[in-house]
């Protein structure tokens, strides 16, 4: 049996830190894996409105998102301060939202296409009007599954 | 005497690491996006065709927004705090109220027979209603019906219903039923 032996020193040695760098690298692989860069710049303001309910949605890669809201300070000059939608990259109208779910279901593959999900996010000051406009072109191109994007707010009890 | 290469010092490697690891905090956004899930109604075929399903008054809970952000359930005017309670009331009829929904018996696994009300609640909105308001009222209507589909799961299973397995859950959702109608959009208040 070996004997545990004080080696003569006393003292606490240093700590290594030569496992600093995979520690890091081990928190660095961990939020490029979970960052998600913005793909798209919002044109319109977007205060989302706060519900308790709210659900998580699943697989980001099913999800188109359609933006409805006041045009952004600089853009006001040009469209006024009613509420437009935003499509991808532009200011765009009701009839355009057809083109637009089609092509993104195009984009997936056809097992997909049953699981596309589009996730309104709409400025709390909009009025129903528009927004009843948009479900209804979404009904006719048949895109059924909707979330209507909302902040998780606390049961206030 | 062989010129050795001299090694390159690894020390700054944590530093590099550094570096990278602050750039992806700062340009991660880890928004988990969340929202209220809702399926549409197909668009009906043809549109000539009166697709007004025939469904008694009885079964039928009116929720009607006007362009103010008023309340007008069942006929009366009602206060956003009162809307919960009053939907839970009507999906569940716990008194066979003959004012409230008519229920059917169906045959639902883990249950057996069970009695479900046919009760279904018709949203309707003016052109001119507030978003905000709008999501309110909607978030209102699921919380009664999440409400009411924990205290089953809790009567029955003994659990949460978001901690019930795949089957059970189905199994409390055909129990409790969600059924939101948004009706069809009709021009009430002018056009805007």
């Amino acid at each position: 049996m070996a004997k545990f032996e004080r080696k003569g020193k006393k003292g606490m040695p240093a700590i290594s830190t030569a496992s600093l760098p995979d520690i890091v690298f081990m928190l660095l692989f961990f939020f490029m894996v979970s960052t998600t860069l913005r793909e798209t710049e919002l044109f319109v303001r977007i205060k989302l409105p706060e519900a308790t309910e709210v659900v998580k949605l699943e697989k980001k890669s099913l999800v188109s998102y359609i933006y409805i809201g006041p045009p952004a300070t600089q853009y006001q000059k040009v469209f006024g301060t009613d509420s437009r939608i935003q499509l991808n990259d532009s200011f765009k109208t009701l009839v355009d939202i057809r083109d637009f779910i089609s092509s993104e279901r195009e984009a997936l593959s056809e097992a997909d296409r049953a699981f596309l999900t589009t996730s309104l996010k709409i400025h709390e000051e909009t009025r129903m009007g528009i927004v009843t406009d948009v479900k209804q072109e979404l009904r006719k191109a048949s895109a059924l599954k909707i979330s209507y994007a909302s902040r998780r707010m606390e049961q206030k009890k | 005497m062989a010129r050795t290469t001299p090694e390159i010092n690894g020390g700054s490697l944590a530093d590099i690491a550094f570096l990278l690891l602050i750039f992806f905090l700062v340009t991660t956004t880890m928004n988990v996006d969340t929202g209220l899930a809702r399926m549409l109604p197909p668009m009906p075929e043809d549109k000539n065709q009166d697709t007004q399903q025939d469904v008694k008054q009885r079964n039928i809970f009116t929720v009607l927004i006007n362009k103010s952000d008023r309340l007008l359930v069942e006929d009366q005017p009602m206060d956003i705090g009162m809307l919960r309670e009053k939907t839970k009331e009507f999906i569940m009829n716990p008194q066979n109220d003959t004012d409230l929904p008519e229920k059917q018996t169906v045959e639902v696994e883990y249950f057996g027979n069970v009695e479900v009300g046919k009760g279904v609640i018709s949203l309707q909105n003016d052109r001119g209603t507030s978003y905000r308001m709008y999501m309110l009222v909607q978030n209102e209507l699921v919380a009664a019906v999440n409400e009411l589909r924990e205290q089953v799961a809790r009567g029955k299973f003994g659990k949460s219903y978001n901690d019930l397995p795949e089957d059970q859950q189905k199994a409390v959702q055909k129990v409790i039923p969600q059924r939101i109608s948004e009706a069809e959009p009709k021009s009430v208040g002018g056009k805007k």
